[in-house]
């Protein structure tokens, strides 16, 4: 009998070999994500009064081929808050996974304290962060959407593959931060603008700012899902742009203004 | 000035004339600039740090809303400036461990302490620093008002007054002029007779504040929304309060000195 623990409950070596060590011994480095693959372009997310609505179309490009044309690109997180992730898709569905755990984790004490959308955003935010710490980021940008159910207070926040978090009125991931941004600024400046905000206006201007990236960002889709939380909780449906015109095309000739 | 600073670990990117045979590979940065300026000023009773509130990233104005001073408990106010999601963790940071000196030797911490121990807590992340510029601020034992500033990686200076972030360099010499009184003289003894600085009211130090960020605005795209000032002063003497409830509860939850929050408008072009 061998007398040494180490060998206990091993294979024996005069019987086996020697244990091929080897493959734990690579020389490669280990080699995390150094780049988006496939990928999803904008998140739109606005604050009105007594909720906040978010928007993302459902294509997953790779590189400038529209890989995937029905990709749902927001997550519905317990009871009154809403995921949308921008960004590479196989980190965005790891993110989901890690969300539905937490979810379940957090009904065991049934307890009747329910994740709300600041802690989903936090929860997000330090995953996000500790990834970057690791040189391993997950390569998206996420909108956490979300309404109070007693106050009905709205919360719409954003945070990155550095972790970098903010808050406002109105937020939008990719181009939609340079395209749609100026549009949703216009009509909330401030939150005392959301406040007078109707849910109806709001679904108009999202409804604007997603036929502004369809034209716009050549990375977009025509179909798109949305979502209002409310106090009531979750509304979602998907859209698809209407009564679009291309007149302008015509008039387009180069990059910009011209008058050839 | 941020963009000077080496960072240790970052790959040099190749240089353009290297061979082409060589693979040419793009290094991620973990590494971001949200923009912004702080500013911090010692009184002998009180001190003052403000920050202005916008957070951007290249071009783009992320939020107008943002704010970089955080009180960090006993008193004691921090200032960061530079990626704000280091920034924002170095505060969550700081007022843990602020939080823990309370817990563990039932006093609070002073603010001297508090400055090296954020000295420690940079310099462990020495070969990964926090990418931001913290300022310290709160009153000593002796009740006078106390910035501690520090680089990225720990080295650390009480100072009188002193500007980060993105106008730090436009902000600087009007603080040079208004606090510490460079060049400037006695009226009426013909450039003979410095001023003396110090010994500033703390409203003449407020407006000070105010112009030097009105006037950063202008000329720093970065700067502007709004400004967050934060005031840290005495308490006021036990008797002038109501109750003793009222100095018992004060007593546990600030250290050397009372905060005050002041928000104001600047400029959002």
């Amino acid at each position: 009998m061998n007398q040494f623990p180490h060998g206990w409950g091993r294979p024996r070596d005069d019987v086996y070999g020697a244990y091929d060590s080897s493959y734990l011994n690579s020389t490669e480095p280990v080699s995390h994500t150094q780049r988006p693959i496939v990928t999803g372009t904008s998140v739109l997310g606005v604050k009105f009064n007594g909720g906040v609505i978010i928007a993302a179309d459902n294509i997953a490009s790779y590189g400038s081929l529209a890989r995937y044309d029905n990709v749902e690109r927001l997550l519905q997180v317990g009871t009154h808050t809403v995921v949308g992730a921008g960004g590479d898709i196989s980190d965005m569905q790891y993110l989901h996974l890690l969300l539905d755990n937490l979810l379940i984790k957090e009904q065991y004490p049934a307890d009747d304290h329910a994740l709300l959308a600041p802690q989903v955003h936090t929860y997000i935010s330090r995953v996000l962060y500790q990834r970057r710490n690791k040189f391993d980021p997950l390569w998206n940008s996420i909108l956490t959407a979300g309404a109070d159910p007693k106050t009905s207070e709205p919360f719409l926040s954003y945070v990155d593959l550095r972790g970098t978090t903010y808050t406002a009125p109105a937020l939008a991931t990719g181009y939609g931060a340079h395209l749609a941004v100026p549009i949703l600024r216009r009509h909330v400046p401030d939150e005392e603008a959301c406040a007078s905000l109707s849910q109806e206006d709001a679904e108009k201007l999202v409804e604007e700012c997603m036929k502004v990236l369809w034209y716009r960002d050549a990375r977009s889709g025509v179909k798109y899902s949305w979502a209002v939380v409310t106090k009531d909780g979750v509304t979602t449906g998907n859209n698809k742009i209407e009564n679009q015109s291309w007149k302008f095309a015509e008039m387009i000739k180069g990059y910009g203004a011209q008058n050839v | 000035m941020a963009s000077q600073y080496m960072l240790p670990h970052v790959q040099q990117p190749p240089s353009f004339h290297s061979t082409a045979s060589q693979p040419r590979q793009h290094q991620w940065s973990p590494y971001t600039e949200n923009g912004g300026v702080i500013l911090g000023i010692a009184g002998k009773d009180y001190v003052i740090i403000a920050g202005d509130t916008r957070s951007s990233e290249g071009y783009s104005i992320n939020t107008r809303t943002a704010r970089k001073i955080f009180d960090v408990g006993s008193g004691i106010v921090l200032g960061v400036v530079g990626m704000s999601a280091d920034g924002e963790e170095l505060a969550r940071k700081v007022a843990r461990r602020i939080d823990d000196y309370k817990r563990n030797h039932d006093k609070h911490i002073t603010v001297n302490a508090a400055a090296v121990m954020l000295s420690r807590i940079l310099y462990a992340k020495r070969f990964f620093p926090y990418y931001c510029q913290p300022l310290l601020g709160g009153l000593d034992e002796d009740g006078v008002g106390a910035i501690y500033t520090y680089d990225y990686v720990g080295s650390f200076e009480r100072e009188a007054s002193r500007a980060f972030g993105a106008a730090a360099s436009l902000i600087t010499p009007f603080l040079d002029n208004q606090i510490n009184l460079k060049n400037q003289f006695v009226p009426g003894t013909n450039g003979d007779e410095p001023r003396k600085p110090g010994d500033l009211p703390m409203d003449r130090v407020e407006k000070i504040v105010k112009d030097a960020f009105t006037s950063a605005v202008e000329r720093h795209i970065e700067v502007g929304d709004g400004l967050q000032l934060v005031r840290v002063t005495r308490p006021p003497p036990r008797e002038a309060m109501e109750d003793e409830e009222e100095v018992d509860e004060r007593e546990k939850t600030a250290g050397g000195g009372v905060l005050t929050e002041v928000m104001s408008e600047l400029k959002k072009d």
